[in-house]
């Protein structure tokens, strides 16, 4: 197996840890909605960490994308 | 990083290649896109505040409103974070704020230039929030300050193990509050270029590559606001975060 082979093939494992990234975030904003749901009057203060935890998951997702790119370009 | 047709024909990271700007000037001191930017965001955070107070009235016009709500963001995210000492930690707080913000939303208009999707320059803003949380939590607790890396009511058998683990990921905040910014803002950017791509490789087609152009290009129109969310959204975080290591600096713990 050539090395761009085998690069495109590395880069391709690599984003499977996007499904635990897509988990994480499901359950943050289910987490979300449930609390809203139960105590509307602590939308404002719970929308916020929210927000903050779904970032920095996404940073995760991020982190397996930079990989990928330095599998492929470096 | 290569500009090569790895991407299977698609080139899409030589927009961030850097080259001089400004004529004679630029090619004397290397002066370049994110150089630019960097000076027109500053500005903008300065004449945010500057043009914004400026009527000084009681009752305040629309930018006046908005410089004070921005004030009034920063400060309670400040206060409401690191506590009654974090009024000192405000002028650094919303600069980075504003400095990262106008960046990244910058990046969104049409050929202008994302500064923050360079890993050095995220590198560098990074390394200054961490080396200031570190000196900020050594000015005030003085040796104490190490006590941090061994959390209260740990058994003292388990400190080898621990203490190593917890000062690299103490140290590992550089690296994740860098990667975060850059990765996101970059990862935008390819994204515009890929589905740009698209377009005119689609239109090329002739007649019947018209309507999948047009898919594309919605596509793109769509990604431009998620981009600006992203934008806002990251630079946001950095700033909660900082607040969040000011806290822990300022509390030990």
């Amino acid at each position: 197996m050539d090395l761009a082979s085998a690069k495109q093939i590395g880069a391709g494992l690599s984003v499977i840890a996007l499904f635990g990234v897509g988990m994480g975030i499901g359950q943050i904003f289910s987490a979300l909605v449930t609390s809203v749901a139960r105590n509307p009057s602590a939308r404002d203060s719970v929308f916020g960490i929210a927000i903050l935890g779904f970032a920095l998951t996404e940073a995760v997702a991020l982190y397996a994308l930079v990989i990928a790119f330095i599998i492929l370009f470096v | 990083m290569a500009a090569s047709t790895s991407g299977g024909g698609i080139d899409a990271l030589s927009q961030f290649t850097l080259h001089r700007v400004l004529g004679p000037f630029g090619a004397a001191v290397n002066f370049t896109q994110a150089n630019l930017f960097m000076v027109i965001a500053g500005l903008l955070t300065v004449a945010l505040l500057y043009y914004g107070m400026r009527p000084r009235a009681m009752v305040p016009g629309r930018f006046q409103a908005a410089a004070e709500m921005a004030y009034e963001a920063v400060m309670s995210m400040c206060v409401d974070t690191i506590g009654e000492e974090g009024r000192r930690f405000f002028p650094f707080v919303f600069t980075l704020f504003f400095f990262i913000l106008f960046g990244n939303l910058l990046g969104v208009w049409p050929y202008d230039f994302t500064f923050t999707s360079h890993i050095a320059v995220t590198v560098a803003l990074a390394v200054f929030v961490v080396i200031l949380v570190t000196v900020v939590a050594l000015r005030i607790h003085g040796l104490h300050f190490f006590s941090y890396f061994m959390p209260k009511d740990v058994p003292v058998a388990l400190a080898p193990i621990l203490v190593p683990i917890e000062v690299m990921s103490y140290l590992s905040r550089i690296i994740s509050l860098s990667v975060r910014l850059f990765a996101n803002m970059m990862a935008g950017h390819v994204m515009l270029e890929v589905f740009a791509a698209f377009t005119i490789m689609l239109g090329g087609l002739g007649l019947a590559g018209y309507l999948p152009a047009a898919v594309a290009l919605l596509v793109n129109v769509a990604l431009i606001g998620f981009e600006i969310l992203v934008a806002t959204l990251q630079a946001y975080v950095f700033a909660i975060l900082t607040c969040i290591y000011l806290h822990d600096a300022v509390h030990l713990h």
